[in-house]
């Protein structure tokens, strides 16, 4: 029973009642994914499973078997910072940086949805074929993520010059 | 959380096999299981997790949908027969939870889904959906959230659903496997109005599972749509929510309509009595009114919640207007 976790295969917990989030932060120190409401409320616990955005405090981490995590520390490449990570630092997407690692998980897989065509609750057309990246649909579209000092603007900002034209 | 074992099944036979017994429970994605798990408002000694079960979106020669029940929302919402043939179902889901739970929710867990009462996920205070027979905290407590229609002495809790509000519009089924074979059952008969076993949120029997939801044709739900109205712009349960569909005739009337509301009720609410007022009516701002108080004509609000009967016609009211349209 293993799960893949940037890169790495790592041994799953023998019990399951051992969420995904604490398998990240408290077994594997990988503490960059955040802990703050514990119930899906906040978004400062996103991950991408293949890919795709969830929150990792109510997932069990036995249900992930065979699946590939990514984290903010596997973000980066070869000490590189992602170029979303440096559009935070340019636009102040962040004051205290708590919910920070979430915003960019989840930003990551929320631009990948709208390159497939993903509506959000803010589409006119839900029948469109491109989903364009406004500020509006971007709000949308990151509502599962709060941010308690209130940087959003910086956030949106940020995600904005990172992936609205398309980019990785 | 207490100690559970966990098993995956791999087909609706192994699951019912699995999880004949009374202590256990299927798990989808677990956004709503694993948060009442904590809180101790559920407690399995085992989990069969269904997410593994096969099942996609078919679209049947009859022009029907039938959705697995481990497909994702996220899925459903961007399904490309659902965007086009049934909007209102595509925008309930977009209108509920965050992207990253959508991710997660099953369509079988997100119509099972508990009620958000806060007196129900607190275990020091009396709820009889938690305790059956303990007392209700919430009928005298803050219930700015709570039900103003079929609610009881027993419970006043709603069904928070987005999705299921959608589907008891459309005249979804819901189809079921358990130990004593196969059935399937329209959504709006699955949920029960609390009555006095609030305890009892369904009609299912014991090891039960959702396996399907069928979607039957209705070529005029083209023009339907979801509106909710919350207390921030997104990611917040629904104060009162509509799902609408509206087919006009040549000369203005109303030939048929759709209309289910949600956060009022222990279930998703069709509006039928609205409905049957609306058919062969002159479509308009007046005998939308007039339909939606005849259906709001039996609420019961509670102290916090006395918005929400007029906040209900006022929706119903709009929400026709804007599919009317040009026409309007
Ligand atoms: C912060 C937050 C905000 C939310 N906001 C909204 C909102 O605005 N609107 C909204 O509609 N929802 C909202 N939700 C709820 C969310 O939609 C549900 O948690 C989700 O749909 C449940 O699906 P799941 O697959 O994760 O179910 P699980 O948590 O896995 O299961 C839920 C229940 O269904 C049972 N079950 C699951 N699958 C089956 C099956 N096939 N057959 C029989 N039983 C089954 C389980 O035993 C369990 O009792 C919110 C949730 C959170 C945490
Ligand atoms: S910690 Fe997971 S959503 Fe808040
Ligand atoms: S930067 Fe502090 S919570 Fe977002």
């Amino acid at each position: 029973m293993s799960i893949n976790v940037n890169g790495n295969p790592v041994e799953l917990p023998g019990d399951p009642r051992v969420s995904l989030l604490d398998l990240l932060r408290e077994r594997l120190l990988l503490t960059g994914t955040k802990k703050g409401c514990n119930q899906g409320a906040c978004g400062a616990c996103s991950v991408l499973v293949d890919g795709e955005r969830i929150i990792s405090c109510l997932a069990l981490a036995v249900q992930y078997e065979g699946r590939s995590v990514t984290t903010v520390e596997g973000l980066a490449e070869d000490g590189a910072l992602h170029p979303l990570q440096a559009a935070f630092i340019a636009h102040d997407g962040f004051q205290c940086g708590y919910c920070t690692p979430g915003q960019l998980c989840s930003a990551l897989g929320m631009a990948a949805e709208a390159r497939r065509g993903l509506p959000s609750a803010v589409t006119a057309d839900l029948e469109a074929d491109s989903m364009p990246l406004t500020r509006d649909e971007i709000r949308e579209r990151m509502s599962g993520n709060l941010c308690r000092c209130g940087a959003h603007n910086g956030i949106v900002d940020a995600i904005l010059d990172a992936c609205a034209g398309g980019g990785r | 959380m207490i100690p559970f074992t966990y098993t995956r099944a791999h087909d609706a036979a192994e699951a019912i096999r699995l999880g004949a017994d009374a202590a256990t429970k299927y798990l989808g994605g677990g956004t709503n299981l694993v948060d009442l798990m904590r809180e101790g408002a559920e407690r399995p000694g085992a989990l069969v997790d269904v997410t593994g079960l096969p099942g996609a979106i078919e679209e049947s020669q009859d022009g029907s949908l039938r959705i697995g029940a481990a497909v994702r929302n996220t899925a459903v919402a961007e399904h490309r027969a659902v965007r086009a043939r049934y909007p209102m179902l595509a925008r309930a889901i977009l209108a509920g939870a965050s992207a990253q739970i959508r991710n997660m929710a099953t369509v079988g867990g997100n119509i099972l889904q508990r009620t958000r009462c806060a007196y129900f996920y607190d275990g020091t205070v009396r709820c009889n959906k938690r305790t059956p027979g303990a007392g209700c905290d919430a009928i005298d407590g803050f219930n700015r959230m709570h039900a103003i229609l079929g609610a009881s002495a027993y419970c006043v809790a709603t069904h928070p659903s987005d999705m299921c509000v959608a589907l008891a519009a459309l005249d979804a089924l819901v189809e079921l496997e358990g130990p004593g074979g196969r059935r399937t059952i329209p959504l709006t008969d699955l949920h029960r109005l609390p009555g006095d076993r609030p305890d009892l949120d369904t009609v299912l029997g014991p090891g039960e599972l959702i396996t399907a939801v069928v979607l039957p044709p209705l070529p005029w739900a083209q023009r339907s749509t979801y509106r909710k109205v919350r207390d921030r712009a997104s990611y917040a349960f629904a104060l009162v929510s509509v799902a609408a569909a509206l087919d006009l005739a040549e000369d203005g009337t109303v030939r048929d309509v759709r209309l289910a509301l949600g956060g009022v009720a222990h279930k998703p609410w069709r509006a039928e009595r609205a409905e049957q007022m609306l058919r062969g009516r002159p479509a308009g701002t007046e005998s939308f009114r007039a339909a939606a108080d005849a259906e709001l004509a039996g609420a019961a609000p509670l102290r916090d919640n006395a918005f929400k009967p007029e906040l209900a016609r006022r929706l119903i009211t709009a929400v026709l207007g804007e599919l009317m349209g040009d026409a309007a």
